[in-house]
């Protein structure tokens, strides 16, 4: 599976994506983020505050209960601000 | 005819109302939205998604189309660096009567404020860099719709 960063959150990360097994256990969005933010240190500043982080997945925005399933892309980045 | 489109590239306004006005109509409504100097502001940067950003201005058109009856709609968002009186986004839309016109674009502009992937950047003349922050009015009026 392959996570993208955007904004703050990619600047953080360090990078724009990158492809991952997920370890056993992680079904959700919520649960892929707790698990990045104790990865390494720098998961541990982009997703120090879940409640700040938005996801996409399979195209669409999803909340924190979203189930991961076999999505090739889950986006993670901030409350969007265009227009 | 709806036209939607996510481009680096300048917005030329007087040519999309040309475009877009091509089949005349009884109404047309714009919204222009364009990059402010305030606080010394040098650069606005909007982040985006390469597939779903598209997609989801692709989606909210295809909503405000089936909600109004629309002889034509334009958005256009622009992403990349910007410079103070850019414009960042045009949305037009035609109807046989102003008020359908009107609310379309106002549905629009609000719905692409909570709902599309964009994310603005500011940076400052003292090379202050921050992105911006969500705000709870955005959400409050895109709920209007609902």
């Amino acid at each position: 599976m392959r996570i993208a960063y955007f904004a703050w959150v990619r600047e953080r990360m360090g990078i724009a994506e990158e492809a991952v097994e997920l370890p056993a256990g992680i079904a959700t969005v919520g649960d892929l983020v707790r698990w990045l933010a104790t990865r390494d240190e720098r998961g541990a500043r982009a997703f120090a505050e879940p409640h700040r982080i938005r996801a996409a997945l399979g195209g669409a925005m999803v909340g924190a209960d979203a189930v991961i399933g076999d999505a090739e892309e889950v986006a993670l980045f901030p409350p969007v601000t265009g227009g | 005819m709806i036209r939607v489109d996510v481009r680096p590239e300048p917005i030329d306004v007087a040519a999309e109302l040309a475009a877009h006005d091509a089949g005349g109509h009884g109404a047309s409504a714009s919204f222009i939205g364009r990059v402010r100097g305030d606080d010394g502001l040098v650069e606005l940067f909007l982040d985006h998604h390469p597939v779903l950003t598209a997609r989801g201005l692709d989606e909210l058109a295809a909503q405000a189309a089936a909600r109004w009856r629309l002889g034509a709609l334009t958005l256009i968002h622009r992403v990349g660096a910007m410079a103070p009186g850019d414009t960042i986004v045009l949305v037009l839309a035609s109807s046989p009567h102003r008020a359908e016109a009107l609310d379309a674009t106002e549905y629009l502009i609000d719905r692409l404020k909570t709902d599309v992937m964009l994310w603005k950047r500011e940076t400052f003349a003292d090379g202050r860099a921050a992105w911006v922050e969500q705000r709870d009015g955005d959400h409050a009026r895109a709920e209007r719709w609902d």
